[in-house]
């Protein structure tokens, strides 16, 4: 395990640091350096810190586990690996991602999940451990968001307009959904058997990262968001 | 070049602290705040505004001024000499570094408005600092206004922010209340006056985003006496916030509510009817002071300030707090610079304002 000390140095020095070890490696002192692990793979980085906006974007395999909190724009239109943050982010995480997991022990802020979108055997996933701002799942056009509202009281688990634009992948909810509007190309549902197949798949891994018991995660009811058809927005455009 | 006679379309970064208790904190900690920011901004501008920092003249209004030349100061001063007593003229100690050139001279007044021209005017205090502000900044050539609160001041320049303070040497000063504002000019090139905070009187604004009604917002705020010199949206936001608080007579909230309307919809679906007519009102009744568009800005001023994101959260804000002291930045990391352990740390919704005011007595 090496050892990188983050204090003073610029993000540009610290990714030079990261890319010039070998094996596992952790991040300390960091402190807002923008781009940490951008575009890498087959790493394992752990970061002690507040690192800066975009952890991970591009991420293209590497692993990355957070001892607190990240700000904006965590995995920016990553590819593949696992973003894991024992803490909350700020807005836009998972902005445009394309493959890969994102799991957030905490809450995520505005906007997580937007544009998220999937092919073929690429399917991203994002796992929220407690709320998520507004607009969430915004232009969603594929891959898998779970929201668990862990311990979140009178929180509302979602805030205004979440899934809007939304034309694919799927929205998961924990829990009670009585007040929550969504726009109308979507339709909620309660979760059926091979949906809970596919929740209880990823929360197995969340539970494994942050030490939580499955079955209690499992015991409130799940709701299903998807879009209505695979092209709700069809009548905005020339048919050619 | 000056702002105002070239527009060419701001990421930014803001910080804050305050202390509940009203106790004194050097500028050091806002300095270390907007280093790992460092990269939010261009060098173009930064700026801070302090808040109890001139107890010893706390009467009295801190006109801090820049100049072109000794011939326009003399004019000013002359301007000055007609409509206030002057108790103290002096320069704003700064120091010499490299990172910042073309300073302009920059003095600070402590005034207080002659009694006998209030009198013949009919103006209230606030209202006669205030067009006499208006006055210089539009009519006198090479003169600026760029602070006229009491007890307060602000200081910034072209450069980063960090070094900024350094020049204004403000780890000698000792305020209960800092914002700061790195910045990053995307409509205007970048001088001195167009830093951020923008002021009047002790109202003060750091301002991260881009307001896309900035002409709506404009032409309806000059009408009431305000007059918009740099094209920036910043400054059109102090105005709106002088005339709301001061004028109108709005609580902080309500004006959030004015300038961070909830939208038709969200109003409609409060549960509240109290709560629901209230939106309605402020919207009806203020619809060009809604400000679009993506802000976040800190709103200082005498005992207390107001973060507040627009309603879309276009911009990111943290908030923060230890002990008695409340933290506010574009950046976690900028609180964590200031404070490594902070606690209770979150994000306040778009549209929420957050208020923190110096307790009574203090």
């Amino acid at each position: 395990m090496t050892i990188i000390d983050a204090a003073d140095l610029g993000y540009q020095m610290l990714n030079e640091r990261i890319q010039n070890t070998t094996g596992p490696c952790t991040v300390t002192n960091c402190c807002g350096q923008r781009f940490l692990a951008a575009g890498m793979a087959g790493r394992e980085i752990t970061v002690r810190g507040v690192p800066g906006n975009a952890l991970g974007a591009f991420l293209n395999g590497a692993r990355i586990f957070v001892e607190g909190n990240a700000q904006d724009a965590v995995g920016d239109t990553m590819n593949d690996g696992v973003i894991a943050i024992a803490g909350s982010v700020g807005d836009a995480a998972g902005y445009a991602m394309r493959g890969g997991k994102i799991f957030i022990q905490g809450n995520a802020g505005y906007r997580a999940g937007i544009h998220m979108k999937a092919y073929q055997d690429k399917v991203p996933v994002m796992v929220i451990g407690g709320c998520a701002g507004s607009f969430l799942g915004e232009y969603q056009a594929g891959g898998i968001i779970l929201v668990l509202g862990i311990g979140r009281e009178d929180q509302p688990l979602l805030r205004y307009f979440p899934c809007t634009g939304m034309h694919g992948g799927a929205l998961y909810l924990r829990g009670s959904i009585d007040g929550l509007r969504f726009p109308p190309q979507v339709s909620a549902r309660r979760a059926q058997e091979n949906d809970l197949a596919l929740i209880r798949e990823h929360l197995a891994q969340f539970c494994e990262l942050f030490g939580y018991e499955i079955d209690i995660l499992l015991s409130e009811p799940f709701t299903v968001v998807t879009p209505d058809t695979s092209n709700p927005f069809r009548q905005l455009y020339v048919a050619n | 070049m000056k702002e105002g006679q070239v527009r060419i379309p701001s990421g930014c970064a803001i910080a804050a602290v305050i202390s509940r208790e009203g106790r004194r904190m050097s500028g050091e900690g806002i300095i270390r705040a907007m280093r790992p920011m460092h990269d939010r901004s261009n060098g173009l501008g930064g700026g801070f505004a302090a808040y109890g920092i001139y107890p010893q003249y706390r009467d009295f209004y801190a006109l801090h001024m820049f100049f072109d030349d000794r011939a326009t100061r003399k004019n000013c001063e002359a301007f000055l000499k007609d409509r206030f007593e002057i108790v103290k003229a002096e320069l704003i100690p700064t120091r010499k570094m490299p990172a910042i050139t073309d300073e302009p001279m920059i003095w600070r007044y402590f005034v207080a408005p002659l009694q006998s021209m209030l009198a013949s005017m009919q103006l209230d205090e606030r209202e006669y600092v205030m067009r006499s502000v208006m006055h210089i900044n539009t009519t006198l050539d090479g003169c600026y206004v760029f602070s006229s609160g009491k007890n307060m001041g602000t200081f910034k320049a072209v450069g980063f922010p960090e070094d900024v303070g350094e020049f204004y040497r403000l780890d000698e000063y000792e305020g209960y209340c800092w914002t700061a504002h790195g910045r990053y000019p995307t409509n205007t090139p970048g001088w001195w006056g167009g830093a951020h905070p923008f002021t009047l009187l002790d109202w003060s604004v750091v301002h991260n985003g881009e307001i896309s009604s900035y002409d709506a917002n404009r032409r309806f705020i000059e009408m009431f006496g305000y007059q918009c010199t740099l094209q920036t949206d910043t400054e059109v936001i102090t105005y709106i916030m002088d005339h709301l608080l001061r004028r109108q007579g709005l609580t902080l909230e309500e004006a959030a509510g004015v300038v961070a309307a909830p939208f038709w919809s969200t109003i409609e679906a409060m549960p509240d009817e109290a709560q629901r007519k209230r939106a309605a009102f402020l919207r009806t009744v203020f619809p060009s002071l809604l400000i679009t568009g993506p802000f976040s800005i800190v709103l200082g001023f005498d005992g207390g300030l107001m973060a507040l994101n627009d309603r879309l959260k276009l911009r990111s804000m943290v908030c923060a707090e230890r002990g008695d002291r409340v933290f506010i930045a574009s950046e976690e990391c900028a609180i964590r610079a200031m404070e490594p352990e902070a606690e209770h740390v979150w994000a306040p919704a778009g549209g929420q304002p957050v208020i923190v005011r110096v307790k009574e007595g203090a």
